[in-house]
């Protein structure tokens, strides 16, 4: 069934075809539309599932968190200072294995306060072990919050689905709902392995030595060490786990792509826009404009960020002269995070081959500062011509 | 009213194993072990960072025999919260939830998470194990240490505050049951759980617990030093149900006493309140009489 809706609905959407049992969620804009409309659909019975309004982001991940332990598919959704609130049991849930989805809105970081989109609040958790979806539009909203728990599920890994704050969120446009009787196909009932019970006591995320120890039986138990490797390890074997989750998605329900990436005229161009969200949908409109005056570029939205898809990303840019990355987030004192992310993949695999390309690092859209597709397409035009500069420009800034 | 439970009629099956990581003496000891016995089999426990996570055992051993999560220290109530969704979810009402947390974990760094859950009204018992300090870490004050207590962090002039009431500010909660016991009467504390247990929404319990390490006396002692802080009137053993104050116990029979031993005696059997001067003391003296003559008043 196609509707118009806003982004947060598509979300919503996602959680309740989902059947998800246990949400737990505090209010932040721009997040709350999303978690408003959860607490209606389980109050008018639409949704056989436990909210639980928290008295703060760090109890909301508490909650999923427990509720996991105990065998429950559970939801949470933030925005900003309430990710960061929720640092510790971001880590935690990632610690623990617990297959956990979040949404994540973005919005820009305080101080100072502002309510605005950008994504350093989901960029400041990139190393958490949490993998990070980012989405452009609201089909891939609601079906990335369908893939996700499949993902979770299947590699015990927790998911932030994140995707813009206003731009997606409050915004109207159609997407298709999936029927409930395929997504039920799709994602079967949550069984973990192991689940909090009576009949089978454990004691769960005790102090864990840096080296590996002798259990009762005389068998060999990880250390911290292993335990932490293995998170490493299983995340990037995740990126199999991804493209299988993509092909079922896709043979279910008729749409999908590639699971890493999402090219845009990138085939026969020369220079090519990254980005992450709905920067990159926007960055097409410049591409089309520039392909007019016959520069041969292309965009590349980035739809996995981590773990990173190194491969693919150095696959699709290999050979290309320039590669032009957009952020709306930056590591302070070096430059924007997917900007080193792209350069480490691009050494890697095309160091000594003769196709690297060059870099050229754009910060644009901070605190919701608007982003002008002219501004854009002239940015892009300029990086075209030659490397702008080493250091991140920051586009429309006024000094 | 219910029996009360003695030493014989305590039951025999052991939740926990001997062989814990517990200090020689730990109160907490006493407590945890006879607290799961009233909580019984079929309860999922939720722990912070505290002296019990090192009692508990070090992965992949563990001295406890039921179920339990080990959550981040400002999250105890809101992780207990998630369980009982859960539990709620598929359908098992037989299965309780217990939290058990320091003094540090529930007074200060939890306290947040605890109100929370309270005002949801969270149905299960949350156990306050108040040991006064962040012992665990090498003994700080916490919320909880009382004024005069000399800690790793306040050790020349002794903690300068006095010790936050958390019964309460969770009595304020407008709960169902909250009680205050001590590792000293650890009977009382099987009985005050086993009589919340079925009670609807939070329970809070608060716990006073002897410390050898962190209170200064041989570890021998700490049972009377517990007893001396109930039968000083300095710690009241009470229970407060559906808005009810009581003194219950040991606390109770001091009432009909009318006699209380000297509180010096019990600043006197642990070093860190080595600080306190006799005029100190004797203000502190003042402040308990006042306190029992006003139970006196009510018992008249």
């Amino acid at each position: 069934m196609h509707i118009i809706e806003n982004g947060n609905v598509a979300a919503a959407l996602g959680v309740r075809l989902c059947h998800v049992n246990v949400i737990a969620a505090y209010p932040i804009t721009p997040q709350t539309p999303l978690t408003e409309k959860l607490s209606e659909y389980v109050e008018a019975g639409e949704m056989q599932a436990e909210y639980i309004p928290v008295e703060s982001e760090h109890s909301a991940l508490a909650v999923c968190i427990a509720a996991s332990s105990a065998g429950a598919r559970s939801f949470t959704a933030t925005s900003s200072n309430g990710l960061l609130y929720m640092h510790e049991q971001v880590q935690w849930a990632a610690g623990a294995r617990l297959p956990l989805v979040m949404c994540v809105v973005n919005r820009a970081v305080g101080a100072p306060w502002n309510v605005w989109n950008d994504q350093q609040d989901s960029i400041s958790q990139r190393d958490t072990g949490w993998i990070q979806i980012y989405c452009c539009d609201h089909q891939q909203i609601i079906d990335s919050v369908i893939k996700a728990y499949w993902l979770a599920e299947k590699v015990s890994i927790p998911i932030m689905v994140c995707y813009d704050g206003y731009i997606l969120s409050h915004t109207y446009m159609p997407f298709e709902v999936p029927e409930q009787e395929k997504v039920d196909k799709f994602l079967p009932p949550f069984r973990p392995d192991y689940a909090l019970n009576p009949e089978e006591p454990a004691n769960l995320n005790t102090v864990t030595l840096p080296d590996v120890r002798m259990d009762v039986r005389g068998e060999l138990a990880h250390g911290y060490m292993e335990i932490r490797y293995l998170l490493h390890e299983e995340m990037r074997t995740s990126l199999t786990a991804a493209a299988e989750a993509e092909k079922r998605f896709a043979d279910i329900f008729g749409r999908g792509g590639d699971p890493y990436v999402e090219p845009y005229l990138c085939d026969d161009a020369e220079y090519i826009a990254v980005g992450l969200g709905s920067l990159t949908y926007q960055l097409r409109v410049s591409v089309d404009t520039l392909r007019k005056e016959g520069i041969k570029v292309g965009v590349m939205g980035v739809r996995f960020y981590r773990p990173f898809p190194d491969e693919a990303v150095a696959k699709a840019l290999k050979g290309k002269k320039g590669v032009i990355v957009y952020e709306k987030a930056l590591s302070y004192g070096y430059e924007g995070a997917l900007a080193s992310d792209l350069k480490s993949a691009l050494y890697e695999h095309l160091a000594g081959t003769g196709k690297l390309p060059f870099v050229q690092n754009f910060i644009a859209g901070i605190g919701g500062r608007d982003i002008k597709t002219d501004d854009l397409t002239q940015t892009l035009r300029a990086a075209t011509k030659n490397r702008v500069s080493k250091e991140p420009v920051w586009i429309g800034l006024k000094l | 009213m219910q029996a009360k439970t003695t030493i014989l009629s305590l039951p025999t099956e052991e939740f926990v194993h001997p062989g814990t990581r517990a200090c020689t003496g730990c109160g907490l000891a006493i407590a945890y072990r006879v607290g799961l016995k009233a909580l019984g089999k079929d309860t999922i426990l939720v722990v912070p960072p505290s002296c019990l996570t090192v009692l508990q055992g070090l992965f992949p051993i563990a001295s406890t025999k039921l179920p339990c999560l080990n959550v981040t220290f400002a999250s105890t109530a809101a992780a207990a919260s998630g369980i009982l969704a859960t539990l709620k979810s598929q359908g098992k009402d037989n299965i309780k939830v217990a939290a058990w947390a320091g003094d540090g974990g529930t007074s200060d760094i939890g306290l947040q998470a605890l109100s929370g859950a309270a005002e949801r009204g969270e149905n299960f018992i949350y156990l306050c194990y108040d040991n006064e300090g962040y012992m665990n870490t090498g003994v700080q004050r916490s919320g909880t240490t009382p004024m005069g207590a000399v800690t790793a962090n306040t050790p020349f002039k002794g903690k300068l505050q006095q010790k936050k009431d958390v019964p309460a500010i969770m009595a304020a909660h407008n709960l169902s049951y909250v009680a205050a016991c001590s590792a000293a009467y650890p009977l009382d504390l099987f009985d005050k759980i086993r009589k919340c247990m079925d009670m609807p929404g939070t329970k809070y319990i608060h716990i006073h617990i002897p410390c050898p390490p962190g209170w200064g006396y041989e570890a021998r002692y700490g049972i009377k030093v517990g007893r001396l802080a109930v039968e000083t009137g300095y710690y009241d053993l009470y229970e407060i149900v559906n808005g009810e104050f009581k003194l219950t116990a040991a606390s109770e029979k001091l009432v009909e006493k009318r006699k209380l031993i000297p509180v010096r005696e019990y600043f006197r059997s642990q070093s860190r309140f080595r600080i306190l001067t006799d005029a100190q003391i004797a203000a502190i003296q003042n402040q308990i009489d006042a306190k029992w003559a006003n139970y006196y008043k009510k018992d008249e």
